[in-house]
């Protein structure tokens, strides 16, 4: 369905059409509490996604479902051909592919800008340090922040810090970018120089889920824009048409909660 | 409009004469509330009437190293510090043959020379591991003899400063990996594992080391079959090792605790494994939240070795207690406990400076 309406409503750009995430009848509860009902979602390869919805939605939950912080207890996810199930070698090699922006960044703050993005290349894809400083190093001036490789976490500003973890996961070369509310714990004059980042990510193609609240970013890059609430997806469309035009009535009360103020 | 702007270019100007100099310390510190006036000159008369005749007794009064005990007897108002240049070597060496005591004296200088050289992070690297084993056979060698031409030295015949070290270093070297296992498995996903550390830590932390140290030399051997038998040392040296690492694991639980739970995420996300996660991410900064509770186990546990005395060893408190049973030198404790508490001293005083210098040095540009 959802490959159809993206084609219809002419993205913007050629997407491969080729999938890369598939979730079907993905439930998950916490004790009682049934935080995602019924997840349905297919990504293909290159789609940038902006998962908006009220506070407690499980919008983030969702999202770390697709690497495995969470566990979901019915239905499946397959990443990249690779189901996720509690087979921990699986979950390892997902995780090689997914890279993953939290909101509080969670730089490690024992270590270096630049050790914080070799360590992951050289343990985990074991590649030589040269090679992986070099790559770092590379990353690092694309997210503009290389002149502080030296530094530890701890003196740099949070957008510096957030730019820093974007630098951090694009070092494995993963397949997917999620990106869990990456501005929300930032200082308004530093949210710009994070979504710049990001803008660039995706007009390079990356394929990316992003939990936000910033609509512009949603309006200006996403290729479709899935609404939760309450555990589900309410509704997805292009950004055009979920803007201009929202179907449920839960959708339009939330546009005009957070664009109307 | 001009009455919100500041004049610029306002001279510096010295603070008030009463607010710096020795004075305004003395006010500050010491007489700035009556309570604190009285507690200040309560606590200087204290010391007016304590230091004198302390001062006296450790120097004015004192017997030099060259006193005998009967001069020592006859004026008994000072320390008779003959005493230790007699027991000198007995105290720090114990019945550790007489004339092959350059053995234990070079064993205390290999452990010294490895701890210092290991307080020096460039040295932290697995290389380092084969340094301390290479120092370790030294003083096996040293210590046991029998090879090279050095004649064999039961180890119940050692004693002293030695006993003490080695009963403390190698007990701590040991149990501390152990802890981290321990701390790991306490927090672990896997219950087997779980409730295995929780016991061990908990049966470990409910009975006094004493009592294991007892268990150990008398009740262990029942269990042995006949004809097997451990040494009495290495026995000791297990009990040690065993409650050393039941403290060190909670100390530990405690730094990881203080860990975010985004790190470990970070690190999950990144695809490291287990092992790599708290290797490179949780443990280098849970061991440095954990220094100060681990240095206070370590301090404790290096005075702790005294306790061996209770199943025979003589230990630098066994073998000073020993020195005071020579009839000729028999009533001079004060000497005897002053000496060895100065060594105590020496070793705690320096594990906390140097604990002290090594959170400053990993908390330096780490953390906000």
């Amino acid at each position: 369905m959802s490959q159809a309406m993206s084609q219809a409503a002419k993205p913007k750009h050629a997407l491969s059409g080729e999938e890369i995430i598939r979730c079907t009848g993905v439930n998950k509860w916490y004790g009682e509490f049934h935080v995602l009902k019924n997840i349905n979602l297919s990504v293909q390869k290159g789609e940038r996604i902006v998962v908006c919805g009220p506070s407690g939605s499980g919008k983030s939950t969702m999202i770390r479902c697709l690497n495995r912080l969470e566990e979901h207890q019915k239905g499946t996810i397959v990443i990249d051909g690779i189901e996720l199930t509690n087979n921990l070698k699986n979950i390892e090699l997902v995780r090689r592919e997914v890279g993953m922006v939290f909101q509080h960044f969670n730089l490690f703050p024992h270590l270096t800008v630049l050790e914080n993005c070799t360590l992951a290349p050289i343990w985990v894809r074991k590649m030589p340090k040269a090679e992986a400083e070099e790559r770092a190093m590379s990353y690092l001036k694309r997210v503009r922040i290389a002149e502080q490789a030296k530094k530890y976490p701890g003196q740099l500003s949070g957008g510096q810090q957030q730019r820093v973890a974007i630098a951090r996961s694009l070092c494995m070369s993963p397949k997917v970018m999620l990106f869990d509310e990456p501005t929300s714990a930032l200082d308004p004059e530093m949210v710009k120089e994070v979504l710049d980042v990001m803008i660039g990510l995706a007009e390079d193609g990356m394929t990316m889920l992003c939990v936000t609240h910033e609509m512009g970013f949603a309006k200006s890059v996403a290729d479709r824009v899935i609404f939760m609430d309450r555990g589900e997806i309410v509704e997805q469309d292009t950004p055009d048409a979920f803007f201009s035009n929202p179907k449920s009535d839960r959708t339009r009360l939330f546009l005009s909660q957070i664009l109307n103020h | 409009m001009t009455d919100n702007v500041q004049s610029v270019g306002l001279p510096d100007e010295r603070p008030p004469a009463n607010t710096v100099g020795p004075i305004a310390w003395l006010r500050k510190n010491l007489f700035n509330s009556w309570y604190n006036a009285i507690l200040t000159i309560l606590v200087l008369g204290l010391l007016a009437s304590a230091i004198p005749p302390f001062m006296n007794w450790l120097l004015f009064r004192a017997h030099g190293f060259d006193a005998t005990s009967t001069v020592c007897r006859q004026d008994a108002g000072g320390a008779c510090w003959g005493f230790i240049s007699e027991k000198l070597r007995f105290i720090m060496f114990g019945m550790f043959p007489w004339e092959q005591q350059w053995r234990p004296l070079v064993t205390i200088a290999v452990f010294i020379a490895l701890l210092v050289a290991s307080c020096d992070r460039r040295f932290w690297k697995p290389w380092f591991g084969l340094v301390w084993a290479a120092g370790l056979a030294l003083v096996a060698v040293l210590m046991w003899g029998g090879v090279f031409g050095l004649t064999y030295v039961e180890n119940t015949l050692w004693g002293g400063l030695p006993l003490t070290i080695i009963l403390s270093v190698i007990g701590l070297a040991v149990a501390f990996p152990v802890s981290i296992l321990l701390a790991l498995g306490r927090r672990s996903n896997m219950p087997a594992v779980k409730v295995l550390c929780v016991t061990y830590i908990e049966l470990i932390r409910g009975v006094p080391l004493i009592s294991l140290l007892f268990m150990a030399s008398v009740m262990l051997p029942l269990f042995l079959p006949n004809g097997v038998s451990i040494d009495k040392l290495l026995r000791a040296q297990i009990a040690f090792i065993m409650f050393a690492a039941a403290y060190m694991a909670e100390a530990i639980r405690g730094g990881l605790q203080a860990i975010p739970k985004g790190q470990y995420e970070a690190a999950d996300g990144l695809g490291l494994g287990y092992w790599q996660k708290m290797r490179k991410i949780i443990l280098p900064q849970a061991l440095a939240v954990a220094i100060p509770p681990l240095v206070n186990t370590f301090i404790s546990f290096f005075k702790d070795t005294s306790l061996v005395i209770i199943i025979g060893l003589y230990d630098l408190l066994g073998t000073a207690k020993a020195a005071l049973s020579d009839p000729s030198w028999r009533g001079f404790y004060r000497e005897a406990y002053l000496f060895i508490g100065v060594i105590y001293w020496i070793f705690c005083f320096s594990m906390s400076k140097y604990s002290q210098k090594l959170e400053r040095d990993l908390n330096r540009g780490h953390r906000r």
